[in-house]
């Protein structure tokens, strides 16, 4: 852009393209923040429950200090033009996950009820810490090997079979591994892997580059009928198939998050490719037929809607409900501005109080102020994906990275939803502050594609060669 | 530990929660850009055009003497017809240029344009002049063709190919 247009921009509003800043070093200083947070955070908790600063405070904030470092100078170096925002959110996240981890290891009543239970008490702590370093590893394997996103547009039809397979492997015998009722682990050289978390990314593979061919025929061929677009017939081929094969996963793998998201994704990159409202409409009627119709002859299902219905009522008959009942009354003791850090009971929760739960030791010891604050910056995440798609240039990288926004956002409506009392439970983990490796690393995997489409969409194109036509009107006089 | 420590670090470490989104929610203000189409209705857009004057009294002060200091001078050029219909441009004393150049003051999306096509600027007594740059299909000031610089009415349609952009107070 020549000097004039910078001149005249100073003064006017024009149309016309202003150059983007790379915001690198606003990025740096957003990640010092997002490191200072989770060591405070940390000091806190070993002071109110072992009063003294802990001494792995060096340790751990140069962990987490070290990810977010490398993180940066790989951003840096290889999506110069990357939003500002993704990487010290991710960070933040992960780090204050981390932190409270930390403080469900050093609770005595989860220690007590591990040793009753297994014989052996194993922090999760450190494990966090590696498979956080393993996420960001990943991370900068997306970053430094994927070029470009519309390179995996070739793959669309490869990564539909890859998807199924891994959403498929948890049922093979001698693989898969039932834990607690959900088929939903696979058994790979001593680690549980849960393959669900990385076909979320793989099946958005899928759905983009198929949406982005069949958009139009989706779009176009429909019939309108009080006042909705109604698809033909044979257009609603996909959208069955792909609720059929998630309520398959329901019923065979008895997990109700999963098949959720993904035919929530699906919904939500139908609707962004088409932009009629009308498969909205038709996907909320089928999942809840399908959601009635599962939860009405399977029994794990049935077992969730009736704690969600009644959270305090199987205390009296089973006791099987109580996490649910414990974690609304850890929301409900937290109140506005939470019991502190390492203050709380929501090690009461007891099984899963670190993962699926651990939204409730937020809730508790951060109150509505710091759950409000947490939610935010999920939602600021999403909303960084979702402008990366309106700003991408090509159809594949919006709806890729509508498919990647839309699948966190409906996971963190699904936790969160299931905590609260507000949805069934569903046993799906909150993306970065939840214990376990998968979900970690997957999602540093899903960070760092958004990242690599939002460094192509922002990145300021190049200026294109002047045309020699155009000099022949132009006259100059002085 | 006392209780008023573990109080303050508490409300402390919401605060500093609370700050890290409100500094990100800044970042992705200042982050708006790309193409700064703005102005959609002039309702909305008169106060902060006139808080822009304000915010630059010493070009205004030497153009007083001429057209910015006179009344019933011109303060922007909007676009009544074409595709970038309700673009306004405040008028200060810059020369505005317009044609599918991309680096015009106002890039327009029209085939009949020409790359450079047309200028608007002031003279020396602060009337607006506009210029037709040599353009293939010309420049119309009401019905007819430019071939010199002519001074812009107040209100008078400049057609451009399927553009018409005017001078308003």
């Amino acid at each position: 852009m020549s000097s004039t247009s910078n001149t005249s921009t100073h003064h006017t509003s024009t149309i016309g393209a202003i150059g983007a800043p790379s915001r690198r070093n606003t990025e740096l200083a957003l990640l010092v923040f997002a490191v200072a947070i989770p060591v405070f955070a940390y000091a806190n908790v070993g002071l109110a429950i072992n009063d003294e600063v802990p001494s792995g405070l060096l340790a751990y904030g140069l962990g987490l200090g070290l990810i977010a470092g490398v993180g940066h100078l790989v951003v840096r170096k290889f999506a110069a033009y990357a939003d500002p925002l993704l990487l010290p959110l991710a960070t933040l996240l992960n780090g204050l996950g981390l932190v409270v981890i930390w403080r469900l290891d050093q609770s005595e009543r989860l220690q007590q009820l591990a040793e009753r239970q297994y014989g052996v008490f194993s922090p999760s702590a450190p494990n966090q810490l590696m498979y956080s370093a393993v996420g960001l590893a990943l991370f900068v394997a997306v970053l430094v090997f994927l070029k470009d996103h519309r390179i995996l547009q070739r793959y669309t039809y490869i990564s539909m079979v890859v998807a199924i397979v891994l959403l498929l492997l948890p049922l093979v015998p001698g693989v898969g591994a039932d834990v607690f009722g959900a088929k939903i682990w696979i058994n790979v050289a001593g680690f549980s892997i849960q393959p669900g978390e990385f076909a979320k990314i793989i099946i958005a593979i899928f759905f983009s580059g198929y949406l982005m061919v069949k958009r139009d025929a989706l779009a176009l061929a429909s019939r309108r009928f009080m006042g909705l677009y109604l698809p033909r017939g044979r257009d609603l081929g996909p959208i069955i198939t792909i609720w059929a094969v998630s309520l398959l996963i329901l019923i065979f793998e008895n997990d109700l998050g999963t098949s959720l998201l993904f035919f929530g994704m699906f919904v939500i990159m139908l609707y962004v490719a088409t932009e009629r409202t009308s498969w909205i409409v038709i996907g909320l009627l089928m999942s809840a037929a399908g959601a009635v119709g599962v939860a009405s002859f399977a029994s794990h299902v049935q077992a969730r809607v009736d704690a969600w219905l009644d959270p305090f009522g199987c205390y009296k008959t089973s006791g099987a409900c109580e996490q649910i009942g414990q974690s609304i009354m850890s929301f409900g003791s937290g109140g506005v501005m939470g019991t502190g850090l390492g203050q709380g009971n929501s090690d009461l929760i007891g099984f899963a109080a670190n993962s699926d739960f651990i939204f409730s030791t937020f809730g508790e010891e951060l109150g509505l102020a710091g759950v409000m604050a947490i939610l935010l910056m999920y939602g600021l995440i999403i909303e960084r994906g979702i402008r990366t798609a309106l700003a991408a240039r090509d159809p594949f990288g919006k709806l890729f990275a509508v498919g990647l926004s839309g699948a966190f956002a409906l996971q963190i409506f699904v936790v969160a939803g299931g905590v609260m009392g507000l949805i069934p439970l569903t046993g799906m983990t909150m993306p970065f502050l939840a214990a376990g490796g998968s979900s970690v690393i997957a999602n540093w995997a899903l960070v760092g594609i958004l990242i690599r489409i939002s460094d192509t969409a922002r990145r300021p194109a190049p200026t294109p060669a002047s045309n020699p036509d155009a000099e022949m009107t132009q006259v100059v006089r002085p | 530990m006392s209780e008023l420590t573990l109080t303050v670090m508490r409300l402390g470490f919401l605060a500093v929660l609370w700050l890290f989104v409100i500094v990100a929610v800044q970042v992705i203000r200042s982050d708006l850009f790309g193409t700064r189409v703005t102005q959609r209705g002039s309702r909305r857009e008169a106060p902060r055009q006139q808080a822009a004057a304000r915010q630059t009294p010493p070009p205004q002060r030497q153009q007083s003497a001429g057209g910015r200091g006179r009344r019933g001078a011109p303060t922007k050029l909007v676009v009544s017809e074409g595709t970038l219909t309700g673009t306004t441009v405040a008028l200060q004393g810059q020369t505005i240029t317009l044609g599918r150049a991309h680096d015009s003051t106002i890039v327009l999306d029209d085939d009949y344009a020409s790359s450079r096509h047309a200028r608007i600027y002031p003279d020396r007594d602060g009337q607006w002049i506009v210029e037709d740059l040599g353009s293939t299909n010309g420049t119309y000031l009401d019905r007819t063709r430019l071939t010199t610089p002519t001074p812009i009415p107040l209100g008078a349609p400049i057609r451009i190919g399927k553009t018409v952009i005017e001078l308003r107070k």
